[in-house]
């Protein structure tokens, strides 16, 4: 099996001293090389779903495989360089005190040695466009800069799959056809998670939706983007004056 | 409210430059440090000249650091509950009394106020000195090689980002209050700060775990990566041992005399 292909079975997940479960039974299969957007309102558990994939929220039911790997505590190593996650909130992401030191943290985590560092850091920043920025701090920096040095971050890693919460907010229309490019561009496996109907048109061929903790719908996106019941029953809208048979 | 909670964090108070102190390793400036501090905390409080010396070598580094008088000056500032208590201890100290424009004073008391703002205000001088031509990461470096132990300066470390965190917190707390009209300049105008210090702790805090996720999903295990490789140049190591080891000898002269 490939080394890159997300399967997710039956997760069911409960925040500690919660009530209501807010992953109710996803079920997820992502082929390698795909490119999926995972849709969904505000509070359907996407962030949680995240999270799970990389080994950050502890498994409380259901399963994982990344690959030819369970998610279990001796696994989660490997599976946190294969799956690059970039966060929902990039100030999140960053935390060190130059771009340069913030995107070599996790390729010495990995243990590239340092005289690669550089070139390794200085690689990942050209592929977002971020080059310029290399000796700023990343507290310092716009919503959109941060977003790409996030990514980079991410990228210095050479993860074989990408998970992207988020990725367009705070970004100008240009800043967002940008990313959109970057990520066609990219080899990896991606799952991206947006509110962003055109965005995730523009960029994935299929899509999910989540509502509720679970999947409730999956296709190729321009069909799911076509059902306006569907969007409608669960909170999605498109932009005003967007219509999806027109392109 | 104080000035440097502007939401700038402590990673910040490092005024950048290029100054010889700048460039030093980061290792020997704060053993260097670390050795005039001691040096002067030693000195016998009865030979002010000693002092003087101890005052010449501090100021002089402040200059050749280019480091700007009123950003030093304002810095010093967090060392006047100190002199404020120091100023206190002649008039409540006992023994033996001397007059001082009419008032009675302890001997002693004033010996021991003159020692602690002496001391005091010499060592926050070094500190800052330290602090403003050397970043937090980088004097975290330099523990790790000090062999200071990794758990000990990734605690340290933890610590910083932690503040810088809150601070930050605070600082967008703040805007978002004087966005909505409320100018708080002085301490007894920060109720509305105050009131909402229970969810800026909560915020901080989930913030803190936020950010310890996504280092641990890129790899973190417990140690910072040493990201800088060369070893300390020996040169450094002699000129930063020159300040203490002036101390050192006005510390000896100032014993034996
Ligand atoms: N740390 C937490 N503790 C308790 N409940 C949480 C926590 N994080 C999220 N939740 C709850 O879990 C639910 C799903 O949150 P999640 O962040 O996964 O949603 P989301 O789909 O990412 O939403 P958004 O589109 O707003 O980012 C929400 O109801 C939220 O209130
Ligand atoms: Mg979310």
């Amino acid at each position: 099996m490939s080394c890159t292909t997300i399967q997710v079975a039956d997760l069911r997940f409960t925040y500690p001293g919660a009530h209501d479960s807010v992953l109710d039974g996803l079920s997820v299969s992502i082929g390698e090389g795909e490119r999926v957007a995972l849709l969904g309102p505000n509070g359907s558990g996407k962030t949680t779903f995240v999270l799970h994939l990389n080994g950050l929220l502890s498994l409380q039911s259901g399963t994982i495989r990344i690959g030819d790997l369970d998610m279990t505590d001796a696994n989660l190593p490997e599976i946190r360089r294969r799956v690059g996650a970039v966060f929902q909130d990039a100030d999140d992401q960053l935390f060190m005190q130059s771009v340069r030191d913030d995107v070599s943290f996790g390729p010495a985590n990995l243990g590239v040695p340092r005289g690669d560092l550089d070139g390794v850091v200085e690689r990942a920043l050209d592929q977002v466009g971020a080059m310029p920025l290399i000796d700023r701090t990343p507290h310092h920096l716009s919503g959109g800069e941060k977003r790409r040095v996030a990514i980079a971050t991410v990228l210095a890693m050479e993860p074989h799959a990408l998970v992207l919460d988020e990725p367009t907010s705070g970004l100008d229309p240009v800043g967002r056809r940008e990313l959109a490019e970057l990520l066609a561009g990219l080899p990896q496996t991606q799952l991206v998670v947006t509110h962003d109907l055109p965005f995730a048109l523009q960029t994935c061929p299929r899509s999910m939706i989540v509502s509720g903790g679970k999947v409730v719908a999956d296709g190729p996106t321009r069909e799911v983007l076509a059902d306006a019941e569907l969007l409608a029953a669960n909170r999605l809208e498109l932009p005003y004056g967007f219509d999806v048979s027109a392109l | 409210m104080a000035g440097g909670l502007d939401g700038r964090g402590v990673g910040h108070l490092v005024i950048h430059g290029h100054s010889p102190v700048h460039r030093l390793a980061p290792e020997t400036k704060v053993v260097s440090t670390f050795a005039f501090v001691i040096c002067v905390a030693l000195t016998p409080r009865e030979q002010m000249w000693a002092f003087g010396v101890h005052a010449a070598v501090a100021l002089s580094i402040v200059a050749l650091a280019g480091l700007p008088a009123r950003v030093v000056l304002a810095r010093l500032a967090v060392i006047i509950p100190f002199l404020t208590f120091a100023a206190l201890v002649p008039f409540v100290a006992g023994g033996e009394e001397i007059e001082v424009l009419g008032i009675g004073l302890s001997r002693d008391g004033l010996w021991g106020a003159w020692n602690v703002a002496a001391k005091a205000s010499i060592g926050a001088t070094a500190s800052i000195i330290l602090s403003a031509t050397t970043s937090v990461p980088e004097i975290l470096r330099a523990l790790t090689r000090l062999r200071v132990p990794k758990v000990l300066v990734s605690i340290m470390a933890f610590m910083m980002r932690y503040l810088d965190l809150l601070v930050d917190q605070l600082g967008r707390m703040r805007t978002s209050m004087t966005a909505r009209c409320h100018d708080p300049r002085w301490l007894w105008q920060a109720k509305p700060i105050a009131s909402s210090a229970g969810a800026l702790f909560v915020r901080s805090y989930e913030r803190g775990e936020r950010v310890h996720q996504a280092m641990l999903s890129r790899g973190f295990t417990g140690t910072m990566p040493d990201l800088e490789e060369q070893a300390t140049p020996g040169g450094d190591w002699a000129r930063a041992a020159l300040p203490p080891v002036v101390a050192l000898a006005v510390l000896l002269a100032a014993v034996m005399l």
